[in-house]
């Protein structure tokens, strides 16, 4: 895995919340017994009319102004549903680096803003999620909406998102789990570290049989 | 202080804290299938890994394999490539694997209690997010990706951050008519589909208590869609009794049986355990649940309407009138005025015997309506033959329906079963997701005893009231 510490790229909008894993991508595209080629399949259902092949000049990706973007905005409970890794493989193929949704408050209880498995998932594949308030994501919404080709560095190290405006930049800091951190920004290869307990792991079992 | 179910099953799997905050979690059961793991026996053989526990290692294969009586001729290329490489793979690393012309195939959630693979106090994973299913017999079960899949293969660890913990207690008893499916969309609609997020669920209360085993798999099997990973009952007779019963291979026997139970009694959540966050719900208030929209949080009692975009809580209007829009469905439309093409029963959720016969009760000696398709898959071959033996087939086929083989079918249509655009389904699968069961389809969730009388009537009937109707008394 790549080791991930900052990227600045063009910053893309899905304004939809609850986005599942089925409409990251559809099932026809599960039965590849190879861990590359999804991008093109990337929200397979909504990227292409009725053909299967034109993009749906409706549907925000295929804007010409999010071309060759690599950080997608979108809205809360990402990645819901299926455990399918075959997700996080087609945005990451299709050239995201990260992603970016808000957490929720209910009620005083913080609602993730990704869903646990995709979240999984995304850190082995090197894909970064990160939570920010929902006043955080509508003023990039609003701010990306305002200016064709904005772009976001993705500072991992530091922790923060910087929006380059125009006029100024913008930064909202976020928080991250520092073992995902870490995993992150060395580009770990879980196996290997997890196999350094190899001893323990025999004590483990020969204790519990 | 006492301690919960999870943090019992959790503390006896510590393999060692890792830096970080992150804890190596041993893994006792790890079930596999064709579709989440050929990426990751590839990986293993690429670094010249090995299965570290091919013994506890179970594969079948379910989601591409076609049901109709022609389902050994494979035709989609695709798909048999994948039902292929999990042969090799199974062979190559010494897994066993319960292929397509075993009698005990079939969807990977129902055949692991079958064979006594699923008791009480393991940790148990599998790349498929509806392993919350074996929570039922108060496991620690969950589903991973396919590199979590690889790394357990090599490792029979995981790197797991502790989740935290929500007590659900469904209080009374439920309204004939009223099933666990109902219990468990209730809940996804209080709290949504990401309510559950980062939380382990233990339903508990007297509701749950009068469940079967059956029943109890149905709601912890949808903990997922609420967005928790796992979901626990606290095991008890019940389940002591369904695992004693039938021939399960892998569960312990005569003596080992009753260690084991003496040891699964003392699973239970101490009554001074803390939870991070409880929930109670009166289980004899909830209504025959039908699902709207196009995610499972998007539900509604049976007696009520199709909302406006703005009255759904959890929902923006933006996204209701999406949902909306998909489903073919205006605001304040009566559940019970929506008519339908399809009845799919069937899935993980609800294909074991118990839902076959609750729907059979329905449908014996009437018609499926004029209009209407009825596909009924069996979640595994013994249940088939289960219902075979108790003559379900013959009512399901008498009554107009389709009698198929185990697999997945419809409930994601990545086999030869699928809706055709605009067509509309009464569902006893889990996800009413856009197009999961065939581009442009419309799933509606509901239980088996829901969907059977939708069979018949051509709409969403309420049950309760149908039944009074047609002098009908359940069976469970
Ligand atoms: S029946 Fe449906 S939900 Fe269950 S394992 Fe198969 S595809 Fe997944």
């Amino acid at each position: 895995m790549q080791p991930f510490r900052s990227h600045r790229g063009i910053v893309a909008l899905l304004d939809r919340a609850n986005v599942d894993t089925d409409q990251i991508i559809p099932k026809q595209f599960l039965k590849s017994i190879a861990r590359t080629g999804f991008g093109k399949s990337l929200f397979f259902d909504w990227r292409y009319l009725e053909d299967g092949a034109s993009p749906n000049p409706e549907f925000s990706l295929n804007a010409p102004r999010y071309a060759g973007a690599s950080v997608l905005v979108t809205r809360n409970n990402f990645g819901c549903g299926s455990s399918r890794e075959h997700a996080v493989w087609a945005i990451s193929q299709y050239g995201f680096k990260a992603v970016i949704a808000p957490w929720e408050d209910r009620n005083g209880v913080r609602v993730p803003g990704f869903a646990d498995i995709f979240r999984n998932n995304s850190v082995k594949n090197g894909l970064l999620t990160i939570e920010l308030s929902a006043d955080e994501v509508q003023q990039i919404f609003d701010w990306t909406e305002r200016q064709v080709g904005l772009e976001a560095t993705i500072d991992l190290e530091e922790q923060r998102v910087v929006l380059h405006l125009d006029e100024a930049e913008e930064a909202f800091p976020f928080e991250i789990d520092p073992a995902v951190k870490d995993h992150l920004v060395r580009g770990l290869d879980d196996i290997a570290l997890t196999l350094e307990h190899a001893d323990a792991i025999a004590a483990y079992e020969a204790r519990s049989s | 202080m006492g301690k919960t179910l999870f943090e019992k099953i959790w503390d006896r799997h510590v393999v060692t804290d890792l830096p970080g905050g992150d804890t190596l979690l041993y893994i006792d059961r790890h079930l596999v299938h064709e579709v989440t793991s050929p990426q990751a026996f590839e990986g293993l053989r690429l670094a010249g890994r090995t299965v570290r526990r091919p013994d506890l290692t179970f594969a079948t294969m379910d989601h591409n394999v076609p049901t109709d009586a022609d389902r050994l001729n494979v035709k989609d290329p695709i798909s048999k490539a994948q039902i292929e490489a999990l042969e090799r793979n199974c062979a190559e690393f010494g897994v066993t694997l319960y292929g397509l012309t075993d009698t005990r195939q079939g969807i990977v959630h129902i055949i692991g209690p079958e064979l006594g693979i699923t008791v009480p106090g393991l940790t148990m994973v599998c790349g498929d997010s509806h392993t919350s299913t074996h929570g039922a017999f108060g496991t620690l079960a969950f589903g991973i990706g396919t590199s979590e899949v690889e790394h357990v293969l090599a490792t029979q660890t995981l790197r797991q951050k502790k989740p935290r913990t929500f007590r659900v207690e469904y209080t009374g008893r439920l309204q004939p008519g009223a099933t666990s499916k109902d219990m468990i969309l209730k809940l996804i609609g209080l709290i949504s589909t990401a309510g559950g997020t980062g939380y382990v669920l233990e339903y508990c209360g007297e509701a749950v208590r009068a469940l079967s085993m059956e029943a109890r798999m149905t709601i912890c099997n949808m903990s997922i869609e609420a967005g928790a990973r796992a979901g626990l009952i606290a095991p008890d007779d019940t389940t002591f009794e369904f695992i004693a019963r039938e021939d399960r291979p892998f569960a312990p026997h005569g003596e080992a049986f009753e260690k084991a139970v003496a040891d699964w009694r003392g699973l239970p959540s101490d009554a001074d355990a803390v939870f991070d966050r409880t929930l109670t719900i009166d289980a004899s208030e909830i209504a025959p649940q039908v699902t709207w929209g196009t995610n499972p949080g998007m539900v509604v009692d049976v007696t009520g309407c199709v909302p406006e975009p703005h009255e759904v809580p959890g929902h923006s209007a933006g996204d209701v009138r999406m949902a909306l829009e998909y489903m073919g469905l205006k605001p304040r439309t009566p559940i019970t005025d929506i008519p339908l093409d399809t009845v799919f029963l069937g899935s993980c959720t609800n294909a074991r015997i118990e839902d076959l016969r609750n729907a059979a009760g329905i449908l014996k000696d009437r018609k499926v309506a004029n209009g209407v398709r009825l596909i009924v898959v069996p979640g595994s071959q013994q249940v088939r033959k289960q219902a075979e033996a108790e003559g379900l087939d013959r009512v399901f086929r008498d009554a107009g329906g389709e009698w198929r083989f185990a697999g997945c079918s419809m409930c994601l249509g990545m086999n030869p079963d699928q809706l055709k655009p605009g067509e509309r389904c009464a569902s006893t699968s889990n996800r009413n997701f856009e197009g999961r069961q065939g581009k442009g389809g419309r799933t509606h969730l509901v239980s088996p005893e829901m969907a059977a009388a939708a069979a018949v009537e051509g709409r969403f009937v309420d049950i309760r009231a149908w039944m009074k109707e047609n002098a009908y008394a359940a069976v469970s």
